[in-house]
């Protein structure tokens, strides 16, 4: 059973694409846009994927458990770090009285 | 196969988080270690890499078509690709930084302000593009062996699964770099 | 129909344990059932060496000042004793022994989706079993299963790197394994059997798949880390770098509470498969069962930080994760409720597989209620890295499921070897172990409340008496678990022959001869049934 086969020009468009974000991606990596740049280098290498994983990997054409395992291996890679964060960014919220360290020294009395 | 990429992104994922973490908590530090690398090599290296995907994507679709010589033709660049790739990688960058001091417990030899968290980015440099750089080179070994199947004629329109599995994995390389190039190389604060 | 009749010799019939001889064709074998019973060799080994440091830890316990051992020796113990249980025997027991004999069966297949790879699982099960034992052999390692950093990264001078590569390896093991039994769960089940047909033990073993998936590849890499860390010098968890040792724990922990599921929830499927059986009458409740394996399966990986709450970790997230470690409680109680209703009005009958069912639905609860203890962030506070901790994922991991797995074994075994085993004895092993179980287990609760911290050589003298109570149960307990070796493999030889279902269980495993020839059905069975369909038409009993 063969599945889908795609057209060598649609591959070709791809990876056009392909090389033309990673262009895009580096030269706006020289650009000053403060804390986007983050973001923009993250949103072009998801696109990027997405195109490898669409029409590369063919997923496009795929049923959708293929869909699911990599929706969920996604989601549960969200939840390491979201949780993690989570308590690595919330460590210093804990308001720490400034006089401890004197009633520290009352208490040991 | 998608299960088992499942557990690779898992897998980089424990790394990457790893990485989110300690570049929010030094920022400056993994910046200034991020403008050490060099950009230029690493675009070279990505384009070297989507190159391979290409020539892998079209390799499967040479054996669904059942045209041996093709795939073989397309398997042994994407392997030559590969290998590009780990050679500008290790012999060239990795080199580099070795050379210039930057290889934490190996060889480090910067000593300023902020030296011990430049020196964590580096170690996330090296084990990251290290990990990858593993997984490239068993991607090698499985294009070498679909290489020598395709040459004993082993695969047909009917039956190339194994030459798409692979594929699978090796796009799925390809991706974690696609997220390590700009992750390393390019938030670097550059301008 | 089937037969009344018990077969004649087994002996005159081929089946997957005569089918071919030799130790190349048990080595180099892909049928499943044989490489559940290379499986099964393999833990029960495993098995014995851990009970071994357990018992040399409790000997020394017996005596404030320790009777036997030097601290950095009984540091060793603990650590070996909990990477060769957590590891090398829990984790892989119930999935790689019965799951790999009974998946197949279950569902009307041939074998597993990938049988080679399931053979190269066992392999690379016993390669990492080999570098554990080196490990071992070379030293032992003393950090504790848990490989705390910055003690296992830069200050332990034990073999910690060959324990962490043969927990690795053996790593890659679970996954193949949850794998082939993913694929083969959706695309091999025989026509008719769909997904709310399918017994419940295979719910539960998909659950668990899922959890191996998702959660191995991040204790890979975390030991991968602290390895590199150790060999390179460098410092990605140690503080005066800048590195930060409770992301250690973090990234750790993401795998391995999750890994306490992997271990409870197949024992739970199989006291789903127990219950039924044994009060001969339809499980309450089969969708609710069911989708609380899937949601155990989900939630388990949002509640990781309650092994943190006292390590440093935000109090902002500690909260979190409390509020979260209660919501999992919930899909488990679920299930305790409906095997209770299950047996309510049922015919129930008490042979020794009942009997481990029963001691798991009592044990897993009071274990389970003291997890909620421990998921309440102010009462860790005092009895986080006490004896309570240990009593709490004792009641759960041997009252849970230890138990299942016997009970299990028990049930199948005529299935699995052709034979019988004594049921006088059986009884009587889960007595002694269920007596033993307690004695040790329920003191360590009131020993940790009262303060007594865990991983210590050396006591305070007022808890001496609760610990030689512990001791002295942890001896029938071990005599408890040697006595099922003797008289299983009496059985082999000299037991009974059973049919091909002695319990007149509903299942499709019971629909093929007892030991199932190796392509297990002769043609494919279509299921025209419910699960558990008792009492809808005459059961056989062979």
């Amino acid at each position: 059973m063969v599945g889908h086969i795609v057209h060598t020009r649609l591959y070709i468009l791809v990876f056009a694409g392909l090389i033309g974000l990673t262009a895009l991606t580096t030269g706006v990596a020289f650009i000053d846009l403060g804390k986007w740049n983050t973001l923009a280098a993250l949103a072009i290498a998801v696109c990027k994927a997405s195109l490898v994983v669409l029409f590369f990997m063919h997923l496009r054409w795929s049923s959708g458990l293929m869909r699911m395992v990599l929706l969920a291996a996604f989601v549960w890679f969200a939840i390491l770090v979201v949780l993690t964060l989570s308590d690595e960014f919330t460590r210093q919220w804990t308001p720490v009285p400034s006089n401890w360290q004197a009633r520290m020294q009352q208490n040991i009395r | 196969m998608w299960v088992f990429l499942a557990t690779e992104v898992m897998f980089f994922g424990g790394l990457f988080t790893a990485y989110i973490i300690y570049r929010n908590f030094y920022l400056s530090a993994f910046e200034a270690g991020s403008r050490l690398l060099n950009v230029k090599i690493g675009a070279a290296n990505t384009a070297v890499l989507l190159c391979s995907s290409l020539t892998m994507a079209l390799g499967v679709r040479a054996a669904q078509l059942g045209k041996k010589k093709l795939l073989i033709t397309f398997l042994v660049l994407t392997l030559l690709l590969g290998l590009a790739f780990i050679g500008i990688k290790l012999g060239l960058e990795w080199r580099h930084d070795y050379l210039e001091g930057f290889a934490p417990g190996v060889n480090w030899t910067f000593h300023g302000p902020d030296s011990r968290h430049l020196e964590l980015f580096f170690c996330f440099y090296f084990f990251l593009t290290g990990i990858h750089a593993l997984h490239m080179l068993i991607g090698v070994g499985i294009l070498t062996t679909l290489i020598i199947m395709a040459g004993r004629g082993r695969f047909s329109p009917q039956r190339y699964n194994p030459v798409e599995v692979s594929g699978l994995y090796w796009h799925f390389v390809d991706i974690v770099w696609i997220f390590l190039y700009p992750l390393l190389y390019l938030i670097g604060g550059r301008y | 129909m089937g037969t009344a009749v018990v077969e004649p010799g087994i002996e005159s019939r081929v089946h997957y344990l005569n089918a071919s001889y030799g130790i190349k064709s048990w080595l180099l074998t892909t049928d499943h059932k044989r490489i559940a019973m290379l499986y099964l060799a393999s833990i029960t080994f495993f098995f014995f060496i851990g009970g071994a440091a357990a018992v040399l830890m409790r000997l020394n316990l017996i005596s404030p000042q320790g009777a036997l051992l030097e601290p950095a020796t009984y540091n060793k113990l603990f650590s070996m004793h909990g990477i060769i249980m957590v590891f090398f025997f829990l984790i892989p027991s119930i999935p790689a022994v019965l799951g790999n004999f009974l998946v197949p069966l279950m569902i009307g297949a041939r074998d597993l989706a990938f049988p080679r790879l399931n053979l190269l699982s066992w392999y690379i099960f016993m390669v990492g079993g080999l570098f554990t034992l080196y490990a071992v052999i070379a030293g032992g390692v003393d950090t504790g299963w848990t490989f705390y950093t910055p003690l296992s990264t830069t200050y332990a001078n034990t073999q910690v790197i060959s324990a962490a590569l043969g927990v690795f390896i053996a790593g890659f093991s679970s996954i193949l394994t949850g794998l082939n039994f993913v694929v083969t769960i959706h695309k091999m089940r025989a026509p008719g059997l769909t997904w709310f047909r399918l017994p419940l033990f295979l719910w539960a073993i998909y659950a668990t798949s899922i959890i191996q998936i998702l959660g191995t590849p991040v204790l890979a890499i975390t030991l991968t880390l602290v390895a590199l860390e150790r060999v390179f010098h460098v410092g990605v968890f140690d503080p005066a770098v800048g590195g930060d040792p409770i992301l250690f724990q973090h990234l750790f922990w993401f795998y391995s509470h999750p890994a306490v599921y992997i271990m409870i929830l197949p024992s739970m499927g199989v006291i789903s498969e127990l219950v039924t059986a044994f009060s001969k009458k339809r499980i309450f409740g089969y969708s609710f069962i069911a989708f609380s394996s899937v949601a155990i399966a989900v939630i388990s990986f949002l509640v990781w930080g309650h092994h943190m709450f006292v390590a440093g970790q935000s109090i902002y997230a500690g909260i979190v994760f409390s509020v979260l470690s209660f919501l999992v409680a919930i899909p488990s109680a679920v299930k305790v409720f409906n095997w209770t209703a299950t047996l309510y009005k049922g015919s129930v009958s008490y042979q020794a597989p009942m009997l481990y069912a029963l001691g798991f639905i009592g044990l897993f609860t009071m274990g389970g209620l003291t997890g909620l203890f421990l998921a309440t962030l102010a009462v860790d506070a005092h009895v986080h890295g006490t004896y309570f901790v240990v009593g709490h994922f004792h009641y759960i991991m041997v009252g849970g499921a230890v138990m299942g797995y016997l009970g299990g074994i028990h049930y199948w075994w005529p299935k699995i070897s052709g034979r019988m085993y004594p049921d006088g004895w059986a009884r009587l092993s889960a007595a002694i172990i269920f007596i033993g179980f307690n004695l040790t287990f329920f003191p360590q609760y009131m020993l940790g409340y009262l303060g007594m911290p865990r991983r210590y050589a050396v006591y305070a003298p007022e808890f001496q008496v609760l610990n030689v109570m512990s001791s002295a149960g942890a001896s029938i307990l071990g005599v408890g678990y040697l006595i099922p070796l003797v008289y299983m493999v009496w059985s082999m030889r000299y037991g009974p022959v059973a049919g091909p279902n002695p319990w007149g269980a509903k299942g499709l495993e019971w629909q093929t001869p007892s030991p199932p020839p190796t392509e297990n059905f002769e043609e494919t069975p279509k299921v025209t049934e419910e699960a558990y369909a008792y009492g809808t038409e005459e059961t056989q009993v062979a």
